[in-house]
């Protein structure tokens, strides 16, 4: 279980890195590397060479406004976790984040290699989604803002192009009066989800995001839908598939458990 | 005065270098850049005819130093792997070959092994090796084996390796009169041991001394010695097997050898150079063994008390695609399956099948838990027809303490006939139910159900033989300096030998604790030996390493006794020193007395001058007496007539979710006589352990195959072993240690009790909570809650 | 062709070494083989059973995860450096021996350097924290419930240091 060769380029600056990634079509980015590097020791990706951006300036901060939180490329989950004012801005970051992996995992794993990993079994996408943010990318004819609800194009796909990194996620801030909530159930503490839920209660709407659902990061609009209806509600709109650890029909089990968890959590009386 | 250790929960002395990372596991021997890596090519198909295998890719890569196929092994190690435990009902047995020839007969069985400079180069060396191949329709699984429609080896009909059977009686006619008679189809499926290391070899071939030293992950260095002498055609002399720190066996490390452990020595020989074979995570699930699979049907009769007059279980067990270790496991199954009980009849049949998966070897247990399994969820079944409490009809079968020895009328793996030496079951039970609270359950149940919380209680019982032969040696070499060498040839994997040995050998020889150091494992230092499985080796090399320190002091007596001019019977060794009683002055410390031993002609210091021929002696004697030998040592060995059975019983209390269906264990209570405790400290950790893999086998792990015979979850990302949130916060326990009379010291196996009921306590549990039949383990939340979608449709 | 090789220079336990490796080169196996620092192990080289676990800049992650190359720069910890320099054990190992918090040893040196670091964040866990502290490695000889013991034991043993200290 050792990685194939590749080139490595450690650039330090934005600029060299879209080089090194224009350069070479095989070209994959590192940063926290704790989904890729399994990937590549287990030879189920081979990137030509790897371009490792932990040596870029600027990239690690965490930065809150009263607008939301700006998580920069190479902000750790943990970073993220434990920032108390990011979590006062927008509370679904912590409560999501301490359900990604396990704490040894976070110190290193970032939240934007995460989000552009583009897996659907993971919480940061979800979240990412159900609160409208957006992903900052550098590109080599310069920069873009890409909304989350244009950013998963397929399972394990973003539509960022080869040649471009993501250099910083942005998560809006929690509106006045609006309320979050999240909760998952996997099989070990831990590991991905089996099924997870994130809800976003804002100004009579209800939007419920799905982890470990569909192939791809999902929210469903279940605004105006009794809460005792809204697990059927969601699951007309979702494709809850079985695996190993779950059939399809358990699957749809905990997102009807979930559904109701979250919404009535997020607009119980305080 | 030194106290007693025995019974005493010494500190491991071996921790010592473990928590400084001086611990020296496989991987750790010859770290060097002139270290040769090797790896594997390994079947991706479950059934497969080899048609070609082109390698001429391979040594064009920079690095690669050999390529080995079949084609390139000969003599014995072109033949096949040893079947190393035949038995006469096995008609059908087959093992693997070092390297496939012709045919693989399951995923990751091993065709093509490549040496380079680093394990790097070596799998990319692997990469570019072809094979063509026709591929083959497997078998998988227990129902595809007994249909066999499809063959795994084309001359074994049925798939059937062994069809054996024992019986007490006319269990049919015991059936017929039975007043009351029930059915139970159950399922067990297929765990691994999985320890944190995998397997790992070394091998350094020496041409100045003609010999090949090589260190192994094993659980039994003179079995891999005899097998790499006899297949690389050396003579025993010529070979020295060491056996590192073991990262965890649990089972899979006494199967040998594996292709590895001989493809890794003949490398080094043919190569001349350091050779290392480190498994991988990945190749520990394709390519090591798994076990647990079974599928059970039980006939039972018994009258309006519950007391068991017929037994009658037929059972098919996965051994997978070889049978290197015969049929150990299935005995073990079939008979220790009758646990504390004592059916008026017994009869037991069993067919163990070939499948075109992983092959099946002892894990922890080896047989007993899907035994303990068929037994027990006969009990809850024989309770549930009755109306009955489920510890009352245990009670009513269980063999009385004034019946040991009780004869099961049963031949055991060790084909001994399976007697029990002792025990005491109703103690046991009485003190499993107080330590669960089984009697308050009732009320806890109510009060949870108040809350709209589900809750299931569940017991269930096991023996287990232990120390099985056929026998383990131990030498006790006192040196001059004082300290005591000890060496035992079986192996350690964790069990605190050099801590639990020491503290044997202090207490006989009466040397000082940490004067003690033992050596495991290392066939230079004990040649006889035979492994570390089936809960042997406190019993075992525990009782040969106290007669060995027997010996060692006798001589030491002897010798004291005439440098101390008075009579042995008068003198004492405290703390390493011999003098005599009620007179301290007159005293000689056991080094002196090793000095003494060993008459001298040359001085090499201070201390040997009292050794030379001038200085010591009677001159009217040989130096060196008729009937003894020079050297303050002991060397003894073991051979006990049969096993000693320890036992024990397990009870849990389990909450099921009434919506996600998630199971979550609120207390767990063990009670275990293993007979004398040499370490309560240890063997608490050995029951912690061994109830951790349990809650594992029951409500995590599995292996999943699909049709064609993919392992589906060779990771541990999806082979789901406990982490500490999986596991019960807290394991009650209480011991009962009835001696047994087998050995001097008393003692019985404690090694893999912690596993043996896991699946029939939770099983038994899951159902008390949920009022349904619990049938096949293991159990996941995703199963029970089909459990009931299916229960509430034959309900309604 | 031969793999190209780069100048890595590791700070390990407070000692620089200056290797030449490729790049796809594990940090694991750069401790374990590059410097025979064999303390560090290798359970699962897929991020899951926490074995290689070390620290870096004082955090704790995973060797297998990362390559030697990503560790420039970066100050690592690994078990042999957690013992003082006369050799004395630090309270986290102390308490392992205390607790009988290890059997085969295998993934006892990520456990250490976990808790070593995650009671550097949280002196004083509750229960359920130092059973938090420990959920993201695998240990399949003990069962886990020695170990929570050794992580409550070395908090005791940290707090008495202090007390003593002041």
């Amino acid at each position: 279980m050792k990685p194939a060769p590749f080139d490595y380029v450690r650039p330090g600056s934005l600029a060299d890195a879209l080089a090194a990634l224009s350069d070479d079509p095989g070209a994959k980015v590192l940063a926290g590397g704790q989904s890729l590097v399994p990937l590549l020791s287990m030879r189920l990706a081979a990137p030509s060479t790897l371009v490792d951006i932990n040596g870029l300036p600027g990239l690690d901060g965490v930065e809150v406004t009263d607008d939301g939180v700006r998580v920069g490329a190479l902000a750790r989950h943990a970073d993220v976790l434990a920032h108390d004012e990011a979590a006062r801005v927008q509370p679904l970051l912590r409560l999501a984040l301490s359900h990604v992996a396990h704490p040894t995992i976070r110190n290193r794993g970032t939240t934007v290699g995460s989000i552009v990993h583009a897996d659907a079994a993971a919480e940061m996408p979800v979240v990412l989604t159900l609160l409208g943010g957006s992903v900052e990318v550098a590109g080599p004819s310069g920069t873009r803002t890409v909304p989350a609800d244009e950013l998963y194009v397929g399972p394990l796909e973003s539509s960022l192009a080869h040649d471009e990194i993501a250099t910083s996620a942005f998560f809006p801030a929690l509106a006045p009066g609006a309320r979050v909530a999240f909760a998952e159930i996997a099989r070990r503490h831990g590991d991905y989800a089996l099924v997870g839920a994130a809800a976003l209660v804002e100004g009579g709407t209800v939007r419920v995001g799905y982890v470990s659902v569909n192939d791809v990061p999902v929210v469903v609009d279940l605004t105006g839908v009794p809460v005792e209806q809204m697990a059927d509600a969601a699951l007309a709109q979702l494709e809850p598939a079985g695996d190993i650890h779950a059939t399809a029909d358990y699957r749809a089990q905990l997102v009807r458990v979930l559904t109701e968890r979250v919404v009535r959590e997020a607009t119980a009386d305080e | 005065m030194t106290t007693k250790l025995m019974g005493t929960g010494v500190q491991r002395v071996e921790d010592q270098r473990f928590l400084r990372g001086l611990g020296r596991y496989a991987d750790d021997v010859a770290v060097d850049a002139s270290t040769l890596h090797c790896a594997v090519l390994r079947s991706p198909h479950a059934h497969a005819r080899i048609v070609d295998i082109d390698v001429a890719d391979v040594l064009d890569v920079d690095g690669v130093h050999a390529v080995w196929t079949y084609d390139d092994l000969t003599g014995p190690m072109a033949d096949p792997l040893p079947l190393l435990i035949p038995h006469p009902a096995l008609t059908h047995g087959r093992t693997q070959y070092a390297l496939a020839k012709d045919e693989v007969n399951y995923m990751g069985e091993a065709i093509a092994f490549v040496v380079a400079d680093d394990r790097y180069v070596a799998e990319d060396a692997v990469g570019r090796i072809k094979v063509t191949y026709d591929v083959l329709p497997p078998v998988v699984g227990i129902a595809a084996a007994r249909a066999a429609d499809r063959l795994v080896h084309d001359d074994v009909p049925g798939n059937v390796g062994a069809r054996m059977e024992q019986n007490t009686g006319d269990v049919e006619a015991a059936l017929a009169a039975a007043p009351h008679r029930l059915t139970l189809d159950l399922d067990v499926e297929r765990s691994a041991c999985m320890p944190l290391e995998g397997r790992g070899t070394v091998a350094r071939w020496d041409p100045d001394i003609d010999r090949l030293q090589v260190w192994t992950s094993t659980q039994t260095s003179t079995g891999v010695r005899a097998v790499v002498a006899v297949k690389l055609g050396l003579d025993l002399r010529q070979v020295d097997v060491i056996t590192p720190d073991v990262g965890g066996g649990f089972g899979v490390k006494i199967n040998h050898p594996w292709p590895e452990e001989l493809l890794v020595p003949l490398a080094a020989r043919t190569l001349g150079r350091t050779v290392k074979f480190t498994e991988d995570r990945r190749e520990h699930f394709i390519s090591s063994a798994h076990e647990r699979g079974q599928v059970q049907h039980i006939e039972v009769g018994f009258d309006d008390d519950g007391r068991l007059l017929a037994l009658d279980v037929m059972f098919w067990h996965d051994h997978g695609a070889y049978t290197p270790y015969g049929l150990i496991v299935p005995i073990i199954t079939s008979t220790q399956l009758l646990g504390p009980y004592k059916p008026d009849v017994y009869r037991v049949v069993f067919e163990s099948l070939y499948t075109n998966t992983v092959m099946v070897t002892p894990y922890r247990g080896a047989g007993r838990p899907q035994g303990c399994y068929a037994m027990e969820r006969t009990m809850d079944a024989i309770a549930a027809e009755l109306g009955k409490d489920r510890t009352e009809v245990r009670a009513t079968n269980f063999i009385q303490p004034d019946e040991f020895p009780f004869e099961q009328g049963l031949v055991f793996q060790d084909g001994r006939e399976l007697t029990y030496d002792s025990g005491d079951y109703p103690a046991s039970l009485e003190k499993i139910k107080a330590l669960i609270g089984w009697d308050d359950f009732p009320a806890y149940r109510a009060e949870m159900a108040a809350q709209g919380r589900r809750v299931g209680i569940g017991l269930a019982c096991y023996v287990e033989g232990t120390g099985v032969g056929p026998y383990e040696g131990a030498h006790v070499h006192v040196e001059t300096s004082g300290k005591v060498k000890v060496a035992t040839g079986l192996t350690t994997q964790g069990q605190g030998h050099a801590t639990v040995f020491a503290q044997l050998v202090a207490d006989e020889l009466g040397c000082r604790f940490e004067d003690v150091e033992v050596v495991t494992g290392d066939t230079r230092r004990m040649p006889y030996a035979v492994g570390t499985f089936a809960s042997r080796a406190a019993v075992m090399s525990g009782s040969a390493i106290h007669l060995a320190a027997r010996k060692a002091k006798q001589k030491a007596l002897t010798i004291a006794a005439e440098a101390l001019e008075a009579s042995p019977d008068d003198l004492q060794i405290v703390d390493g020193v011999v003098s005599v009683k009620g007179s301290p002055g007159s005293a000689i410390d056991l080094g002196t007395v090793a000095v003494l031993s060993n008459p001298l002609r040359y001085a090499f210091d201070e201390a040997s001058k009292a050794a030379t021929q001038f200085t010591v002696g009677d001159a009217s004697k040989p130096p060196v007496a008729e009937d003894e030998e020079p050297g303050l040592e002991g060397t003894d060995f073991y051979s006990p007539e049969r096993s000693t059975f320890a036992s024990g019983m397990h009870a849990v209390i389990v909450e099921t979710d009434p919506l996600t269906a998630e199971i979550t264990v609120l207390k767990y209570a063990v009670v275990h006589d293993c007979g004398k405790l040499i370490n309560p400290t240890i063997v608490e950790g050995q029951i912690h352990g061994g109830v951790a893999q349990g809650v594992g086998g029951a409500l995590y792990e599995r292996m999943v195959y699909d049709e064609s015979g993919q392992l589906l979850n060779a990771s541990f990302m999806d082979f789901l072993m406990p982490y500490v949130t999986e596991v019960p916060d807290g394991i009650d326990i209480d011991h009962l240690e009835t001696p047994s009379p087998l050995n001097p010291l008393g003692i019985k196996g404690a090694g893999e009790a912690g596993v043996i009921p896991s699946a029939a306590v939770f099983a038994s549990a899951i159902e008390d909570a949920e009022g349904l039949p619990i049938t096949a383990m293991p159990i996941s939340p995703s199963d029970l809650f089909h459990l009931r979608l299916a229960h509430a449709e034959e309900t309604s | 062709m031969s793999e190209a090789l780069l100048d890595v220079r590791l700070s390990v336990n407070g000692v620089v070494h200056d290797l030449r490796l490729p790049a796809r080169r594990l940090l694991s196996d750069a401790l374990r083989h590059d410097l025979g620092l064999t303390g560090t192990h290798v359970g699962c080289e897929h991020g899951v059973c926490g074995a290689c676990t070390v620290l870096a800049d004082g955090r704790a992650v995973r060797a297998c995860l990362m390559f030697a190359v990503s560790a420039v720069g970066l100050e690592l910890t690994t078990v042999e450096g957690l013992a003082d320099g006369d050799g004395t054990l630090s309270n986290v190992q102390q308490a392992f021996v205390e607790c009988h918090g290890l059997q085969c040893g295998f993934c006892t040196p990520g456990f250490l350097t976990t808790i070593t670091a995650g009671l550097r964040e949280n002196p004083h866990p509750t229960h359920e924290e130092a059973r938090d502290m420990i959920a993201g490695n695998l240990c399949r000889c003990t069962g886990y419930q020695n170990i929570v013991k050794a992580v409550e034991r070395a908090a005791e043993l940290g707090s008495h240091e202090r007390a003593e200290g002041s």
